[in-house]
């Protein structure tokens, strides 16, 4: 149950939506997406009604579960989802190329999905998110379980990609993360109990760091309900 | 959302129907083991049925309507159980969030297995005709036809039985629930007109029925009669509704 959102992601801006296990991230990214029954309300994004099929080749969209085949190659996967993506042969290759490199996975083309570790695991559910050039990038906690080096490594490239112009909405229950976002959207419960810069958000509540603001924020609000 | 605010769903697409026909052979291509069964286990069937009937006579009868329902059987399975873990992992809500017409996965998916099917066809049809000696009154070539007809019935079957499993372990048990009771009412084991009418009512409506008469009247000599002409209609129709039922289960948006 997801009640009254409503929020703006601006392109050139990595959105980060915080907030603890089962509070909706998932329910509203797969919202946005369009591949979440809806059963009241209103959903549009990019000036069109979330789900519309004009949209399928401007959204990305990568969930936790890696959701690409394992008993394919990186190669075959990244093919396939390009080709289904409208990519031509030249262009389609040069972009597999590109993103490989981008995302640490060279020398892993030919092997089977089903030998990758977690982390290449959740590389490869980015490539794939990432092969269409979206405008929208949606994001579901992409970087969890990844060893440090990495994460950092994917939030510089969150970055470069919002400053090519393309909007993100990252999800993430840790914390720390929040603290990489452009804007924050702090969910709880199914609900915002914030959407600032996280200069606006400790300078609002005078945390010292974004976990106390989210402490500080859901208390209160659990005495106001 | 209104009809008039949505954009027009993705119509087929001969690119996007070919490249999902090639991944799933190149699924295929990477489970040697799988490939191995569903072409050898028809065949070794047919050579079993070889032995246990012992008889020349009535191998060359039984030979056609086994050789109709082997490939059938295994098609079912193999296209229940991809789809049930298309819908699983994820792949299948990642594919819907995309530019791709439900027709293009879901004839894809005929393409490639219907290829795989000629080739089953063919190593049975061979090792029957040759190893085992089954005379057949006319051409082959009606046979291998209805064969991989059976087959591509069995595996769209198979595709939209699979929406209605939640788990691999439920796509598995419709093997028994879905195709055993049509290989006891398909006149394999009692011939359609000496059973009630009410059985006989309800093999009237199932397609097996119609894959093992089409081969009855082969083995008894027609080729290509009309009543074969009708049953190939009847396995036809069926196919075409099991994979657009197929194809209308798929949904973009789940809960």
């Amino acid at each position: 149950m997801l009640d009254e959102l409503s929020f703006a992601l601006a392109s050139c801006q990595v959105t980060g939506l915080l907030g603890p296990s089962g509070c909706g991230k998932t329910t509203l990214m797969r919202t946005l997406v369009g591949v979440q029954v809806v059963t009241a309300g209103r959903v549009e994004l990019l000036g069109l009604p979330a789900g519309d099929p004009r949209l399928r080749r401007r959204v990305g969209y990568a969930t936790q579960d890696p959701s690409v085949y394992t008993d394919l190659t990186l190669a075959e996967n990244l093919r396939y989802f390009g080709t289904v993506l409208g990519l031509t042969r030249p262009r389609l290759a040069e972009t597999i190329t590109q993103l490989v490199a981008e995302l640490d996975l060279g020398g892993l083309e030919d092997r089977l999905i089903g030998t990758f570790s977690g982390g290449q695991l959740a590389r490869t559910g980015l490539a794939v998110a990432l092969l269409g050039k979206p405008d929208l990038l949606v994001l579901d906690e992409p970087t969890v379980g990844l060893d440090p080096v990495l994460r950092r490594d994917l939030w510089a490239m969150f970055h470069r990609l919002a400053a090519g112009g393309t909007a993100l909405l990252v999800s993430s229950h840790v914390m720390d993360e929040a603290a990489r976002c452009d804007y924050l959207l702090f969910m709880r419960e199914g609900r915002f109990l914030a959407s600032a810069t996280p200069q606006a958000l400790l300078a609002g509540t005078g945390a010292a760091d974004l976990e106390s603001a989210f402490l500080d924020l859901a208390t209160r609000d659990q005495a106001v309900r | 959302m209104t009809a008039t605010s949505a954009g027009q769903e993705p119509t087929i697409s001969w690119t996007l129907t070919w490249a999902t026909a090639r991944r799933v052979l190149a699924q295929l291509r990477h489970d040697p083991r799988t490939i191995a069964m569903m072409l050898a286990v028809p065949a070794l069937l047919m050579i079993l049925l070889r032995y246990v009937l012992d008889n020349p006579l009535a191998l060359d009868r039984f030979a056609p309507e086994f050789i109709g329902i082997f490939p059938f059987v295994v098609m079912f399975i193999v296209a229940a159980i991809t789809t049930q873990r298309e819908r699983a992992r994820g792949t299948l809500e990642r594919l819907m969030a995309m530019p791709l017409a439900k027709l293009d996965l879901v004839v894809g998916y005929a393409i490639a297995f219907g290829s795989v099917a000629c080739v089953q066809v063919g190593v049975v049809l061979a090792i029957s005709l040759t190893w085992l000696g089954v005379q057949l009154p006319g051409s082959v070539v009606p046979l291998a036809v209805v064969s991989v007809l059976d087959a591509l019935l069995g595996m769209s079957l198979g595709l939209f039985a699979s929406a209605f499993a939640r788990t691999e372990f439920q796509a598995v048990q419709f093997m028994p629930a879905f195709v055993l009771p049509q290989a006891l009412l398909c006149g394999i084991v009692v011939a359609r007109d000496h059973m009630t009418d009410v059985l006989r009512w309800l093999s009237d409506v199932l397609p097996m029925s119609y894959a093992v008469d089409a081969m009855q009247q082969i083995a008894a000599g027609a080729s290509w009669s009309g009543l074969v002409i009708k049953d190939i209609g009847v396995i036809l129709g069926f196919t075409a509704a099991a994979l657009i039922g197929g194809a209308l289960t798929l949904r973009r948006r789940t809960a």
